[in-house]
């Protein structure tokens, strides 16, 4: 057969790629199951992490349903969506992804910890390379932040990546995102400097970008539950 | 089963005086980027070494049927099928491994040993040598990346595997991890050591000087 005919070349290329489509399709629907399971549990950890636990892959699900009591969906007013409630993966607060036009409503999970409630929501924001995301423990107050975690796309290893570590997350435990009963959230500066309006963290040095993202995250993301949190806030006078 | 010395020479040959990266210096990007820890560099090996086997035996296969004017485009698209089914198993079975390899399970797509071995030796050889050749190259990668991510993790993290192996008595009497093994440039400087050494053993590697 002639190798160089049109022809033949359009049917070679035309079957190649349906056969390469199937085969991908098929790959696909076969491990898709373990692969939403392990995102489920990456997000389990990272709740988790917020609440300042470092569990492995194998027992985030079961310490999440031990600490995690209830999730739900709220509105703009900071109240709760009626039949959003459920913890478990399929539930509207844990399938809900932030920024989704057609979301009933803004997650939060509450997790029971010796005893008092501590609510953590979700944030998602810009980096320098891509997204970058968190979660949020807050104290029932609705002020005072228990724990933080960080998570990014492809920042820079070393500068901008930094954000995912212990030592700057740890950082925002104690810091309060109410000012004089309005709403500041907590600024995150260049390291050395200082912030007498808000509360502040210190930024990763070489990461700036990156870290105005993270400032800006906690200043919009976090800013579109204040009315949760003010609420919260009342409830706790 | 025995082989012979021609099959042989396909099989080793690129573990040594043929290593795609310190020989012909090809896909030291990769190699830079993925080999701050031992485990990430282990996975990548193994990812590279399946998809040049694999890529290689199918494109043998099909060497006889390919037009010749698309026959790049047809080798893109089966290292893209490999590539994009090896990280989906990935994604299902090893997650955490997935996520510190980001973008460079994907980017084995542009991998220039890949596209050197599918074009250079799969076109014009039987499948069973081609899947000899794909094995043997995927392995003269791999056992760079391991050897550059078992220096890197040890001097810069102190572990292997993330293991402790770096004891505490010694950080107590004043040793530090060396941050400078976690940036690319150590991983460059390593390689351009595993070179030194294996050129001073192999003369004939050297380039004359003028």
């Amino acid at each position: 057969m002639n190798r160089e005919n049109s022809g033949y070349t359009i049917i070679y290329a035309s079957v190649m790629v349906i056969i390469v489509a199937l085969g991908l399709a098929f790959t696909h629907q076969v491990l898709s199951d373990r692969q939403i399971a392990n995102e489920n549990t990456d997000k389990m950890q990272q709740i988790l992490r917020s609440l300042n636990l470092d569990v492995t892959a194998a027992d985030a699900q079961t310490k999440y349903g031990e600490l995690v009591k209830n999730a739900y969906l709220i509105n703009n007013a900071g109240e709760k969506v009626e039949g959003t409630e459920g913890i478990t993966p399929d539930d509207p607060a844990f399938s809900t992804e932030l920024g989704d036009v057609e979301a009933k409503g803004l997650p939060v999970y509450e997790a029971q910890i010796d005893g008092s409630t501590k609510y953590v929501i979700p944030m998602s924001g810009a980096g320098l390379w891509g997204p970058i995301w968190g979660y949020l423990a807050i104290e029932s107050d609705g002020s005072a932040i228990y724990g933080a975690e960080f998570g990014h796309a492809g920042e820079t290893p070393g500068l901008g990546a930094e954000i995912e570590t212990a030592p700057f997350r740890n950082q925002f435990k104690g810091k309060n995102l109410f000012r004089e009963n309005e709403f500041t959230s907590v600024a995150v500066v260049k390291p050395g400097q200082t912030n007498n309006r808000r509360d502040y963290v210190d930024g990763i040095s070489g990461g700036t970008i990156t870290s105005k993202g993270v400032d800006n995250m906690l200043l919009n993301g976090v800013g579109e539950y204040r009315n949760f949190l003010m609420n919260l806030r009342t409830a706790n006078k | 089963m025995a082989l012979s010395s021609k099959t042989k020479a396909v099989l080793l040959g690129p573990l040594n005086k043929n290593n795609p990266v310190i020989v012909q210096v090809l896909g030291i990007c990769s190699a830079l980027a993925v080999t701050s820890k031992l485990e990430p560099s282990i996975v990548m090996a193994i990812a590279v070494t399946m998809v040049t086997a694999f890529g290689n035996v199918i494109i043998s296969l099909l060497r006889k049927t390919i037009p010749n004017r698309i026959r790049i485009i047809v080798q893109l698209v089966v290292v893209a099928a490999l590539v994009t089914i090896v990280s989906e198993v990935l994604k299902a079975f090893a997650y955490d491994v997935n996520k510190q390899l980001s973008v460079f399970v994907g980017l084995i797509v542009t991998n220039c040993i890949l596209m050197g071995r599918l074009e250079a030796f799969a076109l014009g050889n039987g499948p069973w040598p081609s899947f000899l050749d794909g094995i043997g190259n995927g392995l003269g990668y791999g056992w760079i990346l391991v050897v550059v991510g078992f220096f890197r993790e040890l001097l810069g993290s102190g572990t292997l595997l993330g293991y402790q192996v770096v004891p505490q008595a010694l950080y107590d009497a004043g040793y530090e991890n060396n941050g400078l093994m976690m940036l690319a440039p150590m991983a460059i400087l390593l390689v351009a050591c595993i070179i030194w050494i294996h050129r001073s053993k192999n003369r004939e590697l050297q380039e004359e000087t003028n």
